[in-house]
């Protein structure tokens, strides 16, 4: 239980680690890809978080979550598949 | 600390050492084809642990089936996602 909130900053990190793929990301589906790794962490930081203070409110919001990370993926592709075509 | 959490932060551990191959993967790999392999796959098992960690800490069976629920939906959005992305960078050069 020590270890957790540890756990969840290392996954905070790696989420930051996302936005340096976007910034450097030569392609769009590179950004693409660093929204699904943010999406992804931040469903994990909620799990930890929400073990850690024994809120399990915690887990709908990553529920919530991943849901919305599946739909802004889908959003993302269609916007850009959208705009090329003349 | 009793031995079912010792075994589920040990479970949580292990996860986010695969987040941390998942996420050294997507700054490492040369283009963007491979990094979906990283993103889709590394991260989905770091998740599937962590999940499984958090199931064994919560000791509640409606949890563990929630956290079941949200390790397959980021799976199925991971796949379709990765399919997705792939496509479409396949088809624009841009």
């Amino acid at each position: 239980m020590i270890l957790l909130p540890y756990l969840a900053t290392f996954l905070l990190l790696t989420a930051l680690v996302g936005l340096i793929r976007v910034m450097r990301g030569p392609t769009t589906a590179d950004r693409m890809l660093a929204a699904q790794l943010i999406g992804t962490s931040t469903v994990a930081i909620l799990l930890v978080i929400g073990v850690a203070t024994e809120a399990p409110a915690l887990f709908d919001v990553a529920l919530v979550f991943a849901i919305l990370a599946a739909i802004s993926l889908a959003a993302f592709v269609a916007t850009a598949r959208s705009g090329h075509q003349p | 600390m009793s031995v079912q959490d010792i075994m589920g932060v040990g479970i949580m551990v292990l996860g986010t050492v695969f987040f941390l191959a998942g996420t050294v993967g997507i700054l490492r790999f040369p283009d963007a084809f491979s990094r979906l392999h990283a993103v889709t796959k590394a991260d989905n098992l770091g998740l599937a642990l962590i999940a499984l960690g958090t199931s064994i800490l919560a000791a509640d069976g409606f949890t563990a089936a929630k956290l079941f629920l949200i390790w397959i939906l980021i799976a199925v959005s991971g796949a379709i996602g990765g399919h997705l992305i792939a496509r479409h960078a396949l088809r624009d050069k841009s």
